[in-house]
């Protein structure tokens, strides 16, 4: 079953593409980028079945990182909203100059 | 997953979850209301649960549900009821023409691109011998063959994760504590 987890993992990072580019609201942008994490994981997993158990144990650490950005990150966007009081990323634009 | 060829069942239940899974994504990416693009993001989670566990990882199926659909997601969802997105304006948030056809163009890039590495050969001297993983779990159960590696090879990033996670919730406190927020 390489060839399909392949390919929904394909198809999974892409949406996942699609959505951080095309949405303006940070938290599902974040979601998106949770989304594309979940991708690369399926395709650690397919191949992990097929290359020995060194994939899972990459799939491990992928999550325990993906844990520790999603908590720096909404703190991020908590820290935000307090200040602009919107989670809109066309908003929050100090750095575009 | 069982030697040989597949039954029927099992490439059905594959596909199906894959399907689902596409789906929930899909409709994750379009919904407009936060909370229920997160709803529809641990489906998809769930979906790639079930193909962990179709794919001979059942620890990291259950890892997922726990870590990802349980605990990441529920920060997410806090996080959204915290902040109280609900108005109109914020809702509001997809861009406009010019951003979706970028954002389509460097999909199908992307799609293209990956569908071309998919179809390149693949070492087969390193490849195991079929049916090697699921032999593994029936002879040491689904934890013993990840726990080894994890303890021994990998001991290094193990520990260094560990610190990772300290440092995010250290970084996560600060970040989010009242009144020094105020300063910059």
């Amino acid at each position: 079953m390489l060839a399909e987890s392949l390919f929904f993992s394909a198809v999974l990072f892409t949406i996942g593409v699609v959505g951080v580019l095309t949405r303006r609201n940070a938290i599902i942008v974040f979601m998106c980028v949770e989304l594309m994490l979940n991708a690369v994981n399926l395709t650690f997993i397919a191949f992990a079945q097929i290359y020995g158990v060194a994939g899972q144990i990459f799939v491990f650490f992928v999550m325990t990182v993906a844990a520790a950005e999603a908590a720096v990150g909404l703190a991020i966007i908590i820290a935000l909203f307090r200040h602009r009081h919107t989670v809109n990323l066309q908003d929050i634009n100090v750095l575009k100059g | 997953m069982p030697h040989g060829s597949l039954p029927l069942l099992y490439i059905f239940l594959f596909y199906l979850f894959g399907l689902i899974a596409i789906l929930s994504a899909l409709l994750f990416v379009t919904r407009r209301s936060p909370v229920a693009a997160a709803l529809w993001l641990v489906n998809t989670m769930f979906c790639l649960a079930a193909l962990y566990v179709m794919l001979d990882a059942q620890f990291i199926g259950a890892i997922q549900v726990l870590v990802y659909a349980g605990a990441i997601m529920v920060v997410f969802l806090f996080v959204i009821m915290l902040l109280n997105l609900g108005h109109p304006r914020e809702l509001a948030d997809a861009r406009g023409l010019g951003w979706k056809v970028v954002a389509g163009a460097v999909g199908l890039g992307l799609l293209a691109q990956v569908f071309a590495v998919t179809r390149t050969h693949v070492a087969t001297q390193i490849r195991l011998p079929a049916g090697y993983t699921a032999d593994q779990i029936a002879l040491r159960g689904a934890i013993a063959p990840i726990a080894g590696p994890l303890f021994h090879q990998y001991l290094l990033a193990f520990e260094l994760t560990s610190m990772l996670l300290l440092a995010a919730i250290v970084g996560a406190v600060v970040l989010a504590k009242r009144g020094d927020a105020r300063v910059g």
